[in-house]
């Protein structure tokens, strides 16, 4: 489930916001809770804890006394936005830069990224729509 | 119920026969924590546990449970549970009278759990201990040292004997029962890896000596190996603690272990140097080695 690369509480939070963003975890919906995670990973729960309460501090998940973690309303808006940003610098400069010092030029990476869309490729959409 | 006790060790040192096993102890455990207690063969664990047990006193200085010492006082002793690794071998008893015996014995104790457990361990409560396998005595051991739900639980290398499936076992009940009635755990082991998520401190013995006592998160954070061209990774971890270097060819693998790991993480990918974490248990083999030179 988790693997050593990085330290346990950050691979809760990415999996919890993972699950955000796919819509398992919809608004107001109650996230495990630390106990429920420590004892389904087998993690110490002060791991646990760190993870959660980094969406907390994050304004990711909200406490409710008493009942548990929740998934605030525009959760998965913020996390999409922040992905949108880190899919650019993360994903797509370093193909950039590695087609460039491979010499690809840049408009065959862009033809083979269209070649992978289904059919009928999409036309490229307007920020904002008219209506 | 219980609170959960906060151990205070002070310069305690335990000589036996003139030769010293611990030679001068500080530790504060603060209450509710799991901690695990690394060290080699003969570094000291097992004195240190009786100590923090009551079951032997130290050569000098002192040890406390809360405020009490756990060699004369008898309302601390009660609050103290040390787990060995079952043992028994001409013990005639059944198990089951075991647990009606602690049920007696101390008001703490949760008879249901101890019955639930040994079905999770498939051993038969009217078996007699000592017709038990070494495993099986060891799981009778974790059961019993569960149940008891003492406000500080000593274990010492008690799941050592277990197959790999009853120590998962074992590990799951921990988890659940400190969840559900936290107590301040020490476990030493061996199996480092294995248990390394369930700790949160860790405490590494030396040769009688406390030689790091940190959160886990924190221990392994600090531990990483770096591997590339040699001048590349010499040059990265100039000034961060090297613990071990390898050579293959032009090829460097350096185990770095300090506050400098972070700043040779960040530093890596633009040398060109690969930087991977390391285990807990590789790190404290490395960390407890002898000095070659």
């Amino acid at each position: 489930m988790f693997d050593d690369d990085r330290p346990i509480y950050l691979q809760i939070a990415d999996r919890i916001r993972t699950d955000i963003l796919s819509g398992d975890l919809g608004p107001d919906d109650r996230v495990m809770s630390t106990n429920e995670i420590a004892q389904e990973f087998r993690i110490n729960p002060a791991t646990a804890a760190k993870g959660i309460n980094l969406l907390v501090d994050d304004g990711i998940l909200y406490k409710r006394r008493g009942v548990g973690m929740f998934v605030h309303d525009d959760a998965r808006a913020v996390l999409r936005r922040r992905r949108r940003e880190a899919f650019f610098s993360e994903r797509v400069d370093p193909v950039v830069a590695e087609a460039r010092l491979l010499d690809v030029p840049l408009d065959d990476v862009i033809a083979r990224i269209r070649s992978t869309l289904p059919d009928p490729a999409p036309t490229p959409e307007p920020t904002s729509s008219p209506s | 119920m219980n609170t959960p006790a906060t151990v205070t060790v002070t310069g305690a040192t335990r000589d036996f026969h003139g030769s010293p096993a611990l030679r001068g102890v500080d530790l504060v455990l603060p209450p509710g924590r799991i901690t695990g207690l690394l060290g080699r063969n003969g570094a000291g664990k097992s004195t240190l546990l009786s100590l923090l047990a009551g079951r032997r006193r130290p050569t000098s200085g002192t040890i406390r449970v809360d405020d009490g010492d756990p060699f004369t006082d008898a309302a601390t002793i009660q609050r103290i549970c040390l787990v060995g690794d079952g043992g028994g071998d001409s013990d005639t008893s059944r198990v089951g009278a075991r647990i009606d015996l602690l049920t007696t014995l101390r008001p703490s104790f949760d008879p249901d759990l101890a019955h639930r457990l040994l079905a999770d361990f498939d051993i038969a409560e009217r078996t007699r201990i000592k017709s038990l396998s070494r495993g099986q005595r060891a799981a009778v051991a974790v059961t019993l040292g569960l149940a008891s739900r003492c406000a500080l639980t000593l274990f010492d290398e008690s799941h050592l004997g277990m197959d790999a499936h009853n120590r998962y076992v074992f590990y799951d009940a921990l988890l659940a029962d400190y969840v559900a009635h936290p107590r301040t755990i020490v476990v030493s082991t061996h199996h480092v890896d294995e248990l390394a998520r369930v700790l949160e401190d860790v405490v590494v013995l030396d040769v009688g000596r406390v030689l790091l006592h940190e959160p886990r998160d924190e221990v392994v954070a600090r531990g990483a190996v770096v591997t590339g061209p040699a001048r590349a990774v010499s040059g990265l971890v100039a000034g961060t603690r090297t613990l071990r270097t390898r050579r293959l060819g032009n090829t460097t693998e350096a185990v770095v272990y300090g506050d400098g790991t972070a700043d040779v993480r960040q530093r890596a990918p633009a040398a060109g140097v690969d930087v991977t974490p390391i285990g807990l248990q590789d790190l404290f083999v490395q960390l407890t080695m002898k000095e070659h030179a």
